[in-house]
């Protein structure tokens, strides 16, 4: 099989044009809905292509282990950089901070949209969500921007 | 701490899965919210239609390609747009005998490397998103054009075939309000 490759204006085109579709056809007073389907195209997204990612990697020896791949290699695919910094408080918390956020970078650099940025970050907390459950690691992931393209994620490992 | 990393072999190979496999979500998410197979296929096309009103600007910029002189340097500039996007040249084939449609034969399509589609879903057109790429592209270099799958592997053919026909020339038009 040839190996293919889909240039990445092609992806940035696709997530704004899946969020605005997502949101278009969802019904005005159900934009909770419209994040949630959003959230689980990220999901299913995200649970596949860790599995093709992490094939020739060895077990992670933890969890903190896991979010450093997260950081570096996870990000560097999807987002052709890694994550700018990496904090927990060793309690199952965990806050990705990226100071470039690829869709946000063509979004805005000052507040004058902030009040539509998170729609587009929706996808990519299920995605982390996603790669995480499929690394056994499941968690709750929510996302915060105040300045942008600053964004950061939080990660709450959900512990049984 | 120094692992393989994946990034050394091929950067943009993961894009390409990654391109797919939200592909495929999005279709799957669409396909829950969408009674018909028939109205699925519709909000792809809408979809493509609108990337494709984008993507022509980003193509535009970054070739030095003009004005095309007919259909024929029209077909060849698609065959270049899915190299330069997809990483795939489909064969220019088929052309009509007026020389106003032509088939796109796409080997390897990208959109549908891990996809099996499930008998109940016989009408869904799952590529969809190609035919409106192409169709709002080209309405933005004032060409209306009509696109279809003849043919999809999917499908059991043997071939995926897309299928473009010229349909008119736009012309400029005046901004509502301004005659």
């Amino acid at each position: 099989m040839t190996i293919t490759m889909a240039d990445d204006v092609v992806f940035d085109l696709l997530h704004l044009e899946i969020t605005s579709t997502i949101f278009r056809t969802t019904e005005k007073d159900e934009k909770e809905t419209a994040v949630t389907k959003l959230e689980n195209i990220g999901f299913c997204t995200g649970y596949r292509l860790v599995e093709r990612l992490t094939k020739d990697w060895p077990r992670f020896k933890d969890e903190l282990d896991t979010m450093k791949f997260m950081c570096k290699e996870f990000w560097s695919s999807v987002y052709k950089k890694q994550v700018d910094n990496l904090r927990t408080n060793h309690q199952g918390v965990y806050v990705l901070q990226d100071n470039r956020f690829r869709f946000l970078t063509q979004l805005s650099n000052s507040k004058q949209y902030l009040d539509v940025i998170p729609k587009y970050l929706a996808y990519t907390c299920g995605l982390i969500r996603g790669a995480l459950a499929n690394l056994g690691i499941m968690s709750v992931v929510t996302a915060d921007v105040t300045n942008p393209p600053i964004c950061k994620f939080q990660i709450q490992v959900q512990r049984l | 701490m120094s692992r393989q990393g994946i990034r050394g072999t091929d950067p943009k190979k993961i894009s390409s899965e990654l391109f797919t496999l939200t592909y495929g979500a999005l279709v799957a998410q669409i396909l829950k919210d969408y009674e018909s197979d028939e109205e699925v296929n519709k909000q792809l096309d809408r979809m493509g239609y609108n990337i494709g009103l984008r993507l022509i600007e980003d193509y535009l910029a970054r070739t030095t390609v003009g004005k095309c002189y007919d259909f024929r340097d029209t077909a060849d500039k698609i065959q270049m747009a899915f190299k330069m996007y997809l990483g795939i040249t489909p064969a220019i084939t088929n052309w009509g005998p007026a020389g106003d449609e032509f088939s796109l034969i796409i080997d390897n399509n990208p959109l549908t490397e891990f996809v099996e589609l499930p008998e109940k879903h016989g009408n869904l057109k799952y590529s969809n998103i190609l035919v409106g790429v192409i169709r709002g592209a080209l309405e933005m270099v004032q060409m209306e054009v009509a696109a279809w799958f003849v043919q999809d592997t999917l499908k059991g053919d043997n071939v995926t075939e897309l299928r473009i026909k010229f349909v008119r020339r736009l012309e400029d038009a005046i901004p509502a309000g301004e005659d």
